[in-house]
């Protein structure tokens, strides 16, 4: 990154961004009007409307190409990813191995009412994501895939039976906030159970962020894109870091 | 078009999913489930709720004792009937209100109890008989566009926000509306009642939602000149009764798989089984189009090698629908486009697919789901992967076609990405019209190759299933990788052994048999 950047259409600081929206207006030349002097509200300038065009009864569509005054001092900005260990299948089983030397226990599960696996089965199945084995293939790794709609408080019990060391939850449907209402209600639980600080907690989905999930008192996010491995790494980094600072390992106590 | 494929390895197929199907038959025709009977209940005029919002029809049937209920809910219900005189509303309603109790009948006479239950039933089965007419009337009337037919979603959570969405996307070119049901609702023992307002992905399915959705779909059909079908879902653990709502408020298609519960819900396979008999025998008689859920096996693995397993299931949802009474003009055999954007010749594959499966189920109204594994949120190049479903849809003669939309993954669709989606679809389909009458494939090549690859497959997983048994399969993970036992499970306590004398006055009408008590 190099410092105050603004949008780049063909030339350097030149602004340029696209939007699309629709208004609840039968579409005419007014409306055209009316979305152009909208864009120019939303504080952009040289704003060309060009489309607009009806789609519904009373709802027109408008394709907006216009200049942003506003930049951004990129090197300013952090947001940490998750995803930078970048170790391999093997490294990581080499890696628990020698550090941890016991077989790590991941739960995972797609909470609350939502049904879409699609994102925790990417990261979990032996198959995984784009060529990146899922984390039941690691030798290392003991995985628990409890699939949809499992309640939180399911989960957590699920997770104190089998002295899990690491809990995936994923959210798909964002609708209404739902996403964020049940990580923060598995999170709560977690600690009120005296459970939190024994697990690395990480949530995922396609909305998800690494930021976003420190707020909401993760470990770790993981969004759209990620990859086993950079789940599997992160779980055994911090797994490995959290025991290297307690005497007792936590598999001791497992029976 | 036309691919060459073996077609003694096609029959073979449908002979092994006769083979698989059968044992299950027996077991279901010995087996009821509460959802059956509440269903009954249903169909006769029970409606309402009692208190805590619980449906008079769960409070009905959970009052049974053991033994009243293994000789179906009719049975009792017809002897309150026969005594007391009430119609099945007012009785439902009493003993709901807690007023009545059905343990109080049980000295009238069988006989007493069929004639009481013979008026209502005739009037029930005449009922969906004209709702029945009325569609067929519409549809003389008011013809819809040429196949395939442009299928949207609308999920608001919302049923009045959803009649705006609905309407929008019809004016738009839409002629299949499907309402998403609010998620978790398949795993509710009971179907939610009256107009909902308030829903998680999807809004709930209740009977006055269906009657509303249908009052706005009818009126702008009647402004379009053309007859926009309505959708929902009877699947999950009320399959029955959503198939007798969706019966007397004239909806037009329903999802109903025959396996899609038992994996992707983990609902028990015997409850799943039982319901979906029932639910299809609705179906048939009341002219509704079923859906099946193959695309689900493609979300949730690997779609190129899940190919044969897709072709396997709808052999067997084929047949499990034509022992319920399903013609082939009502089976909706489902597939979805699901192969990696970057896998060399994926376009191919699909064309293949596709193909293949028109060829094997000449008759059937295929159904086709878009891409949403492969939808990542670039909305660019999402609308350019839909535009290739839909020219594979229009090439091979896809007849229920589900619009992809360019924000898959990112949120429940917008009016502008469904207008802008079914233009994506209008035009494809427009321009490419006739293309698939005027292209030949090449004999010998990939297209053939892998046409023919996915048969054999299909062949050899079916005679893997017909070996163990159905239900022995999918406690091994034949299907999708996903492990479910015979008695595990949601749902599994709802599911009761027939007692000799068992009562159900729908089962034999909804064949065309008479009635008899």
């Amino acid at each position: 990154m190099s410092g105050f950047v603004k949008p780049y259409g063909d030339t350097m600081n030149d602004g340029k961004v696209q939007l699309s929206f629709t208004l609840p207006v039968e579409w005419s030349e007014a409306a055209d009007e009316a979305a152009r002097q909208l864009a120019v509200k939303m504080g952009l300038r040289d704003v060309q409307v060009v489309d607009g065009r009806r789609i519904a009864e009373g709802f027109s569509f408008f394709v907006v190409y216009a200049s942003t005054p506003h930049g951004i001092d990129a090197d300013a900005i952090q947001a940490p990813s998750a995803r930078t260990h970048g170790m391999s299948m093997e490294e990581i089983d080499a890696y628990v191995a020698e550090r941890i030397g016991r077989k790590v226990r991941v739960a995972g599960a797609c909470i609350g009412t939502d049904a879409h696996t699609v994102g925790i089965d990417a990261i979990l199945n032996m198959k995984g994501y784009k060529g990146d084995y899922g984390l039941e293939r690691y030798h290392e790794f003991e995985t628990y895939n409890l699939g949809s709609q499992v309640a939180v408080e399911d989960l957590v019990a699920f997770a104190k039976r089998h002295q899990v060391d690491a809990i995936l939850a994923s959210q798909v449907v964002t609708q209404k906030g739902s996403d964020l209402k049940n990580f923060t209600q598995l999170a709560e639980l977690l600690e009120a159970e005296g459970l939190r600080d024994r697990i690395v907690l990480i949530c995922g989905g396609p909305r998800v962020t690494n930021l976003m999930a420190g707020e909401l008192g993760y470990d770790a996010g993981f969004g759209r894109g990620t990859l086993p491995s950079e789940v599997a790494a992160f779980v055994a980094v911090t797994l490995a870091e959290r025991l290297a600072r307690r005497p007792v390992s936590i598999g001791v106590e497992a029976t | 078009m036309e691919i060459r494929i073996d077609r003694a390895a096609v029959d073979r197929c449908r002979t092994l999913a006769a083979a698989i199907v059968a044992p299950v038959e027996e077991f279901i025709d010995a087996h009821s489930t509460v959802s059956v009977e509440r269903a009954v209940l249903r169909l006769l005029g029970v409606d309402g709720v009692g208190p805590d919002d619980v449906p008079a029809a769960n409070l009905i049937v959970d009052s049974l004792t053991v033994e009243q209920r293994s000789r179906g809910v009719a049975l009792a219900f017809g002897r309150a009937l026969a005594e007391t005189g009430l119609t099945p509303a007012s009785l439902g309603e009493a003993i709901a209100g807690g007023s009545r109790r059905l343990a109080d009948y049980d000295d009238v006479p069988e006989a007493a109890a069929a004639g009481a239950l013979r008026p209502h039933v005739d009037a029930a089965l005449k009922q969906l008989s004209s709702r029945r007419a009325e569609r067929n009337a519409l549809l003389e009337r008011l013809p819809q566009q040429p196949a395939p037919l442009l299928y949207v979603i609308v999920a608001s959570g919302n049923i009045y926000e959803d009649r705006t969405a609905a309407v929008a996307a019809a004016e738009a070119g839409a002629q299949v509306i499907a309402v998403i049901r609010s998620t978790g609702q398949s795993l509710l023992d009971f179907v939610p009642y009256g107009p909902t307002t308030e829903g998680f992905g999807g809004t709930y399915a209740t009977q006055a939602n269906f009657r509303i959705m249908r009052a706005a779909l009818d009126e702008v059909s009647e402004k379009l000149g053309r007859y926009v079908m309505l959708t929902n879902y009877a699947s999950g653990l009320c399959m029955p009764e959503i198939a007798a709502m969706a019966a007397i408020e004239r909806l037009d298609m329903l999802l109903n798989d025959s396996m899609y519960g038992i994996l992707f819900r983990d609902i028990n396979m015997k409850r799943t089984f039982v319901d979906q008999h029932f639910s299809r025998a609705l179906n048939a008689y009341s002219g509704i189009i079923i859906n099946t859920g193959e695309d689900n096996y493609l979300t949730t693995a690997d779609a190129v090698e899940q190919a044969p397993a897709v072709l396997a299931s709808q052999f067997i949802n084929e047949e499990f629908a034509h022992r319920a009474g399903l013609p082939d003009a009502q089976i909706g055999l489902g597939d979805a486009y699901e192969i990696d954007p970057d896998l060399q010749d994926g376009f191919l594959y699909q064309v293949a697919q596709a193909q293949l499966e028109r060829q094997i189920f000449p008759d059937a109204p295929l159904k086709y789901m878009p891409p949403t594994k492969h939808m990542t949120g670039d909305v660019f190049k999402g609308h350019l992967i839909d535009a290739l479903f839909n020219l594979t849809s229009v090439m091979t003669g896809q007849t229920i076609h589900l619009c992809g939309m360019l924000t898959e993954a990112i949120h429940t669709p917008y009016l502008a990405d469904r207008a802008l989606s079914l233009e994506n679809a209008r035009y494809i389909m427009n321009t490419a019209r006739h293309f698939g009458d005027e292209i030949t494939v090449r004999p010998g090549g990939r297209i053939e190759r892998r046409a023919n690859d996915v048969l054999a497959g299909c062949e050899r997983l079916l005679e893997r299933v017909a070996e163990l048994g159905l239900m022995p399969a999918i406690d091994a993970a034949t299907f999708a990788d996903v492990k479910r036992s015979p008695d595990g499970g949601r749902g599994y306590d709802g599911v009761f052994e027939r007692a000799a004398g068992y009562v159900n006055p729908f089962l034999r009408a909804l064949r065309g048999e008479p009635v008899t008590a």
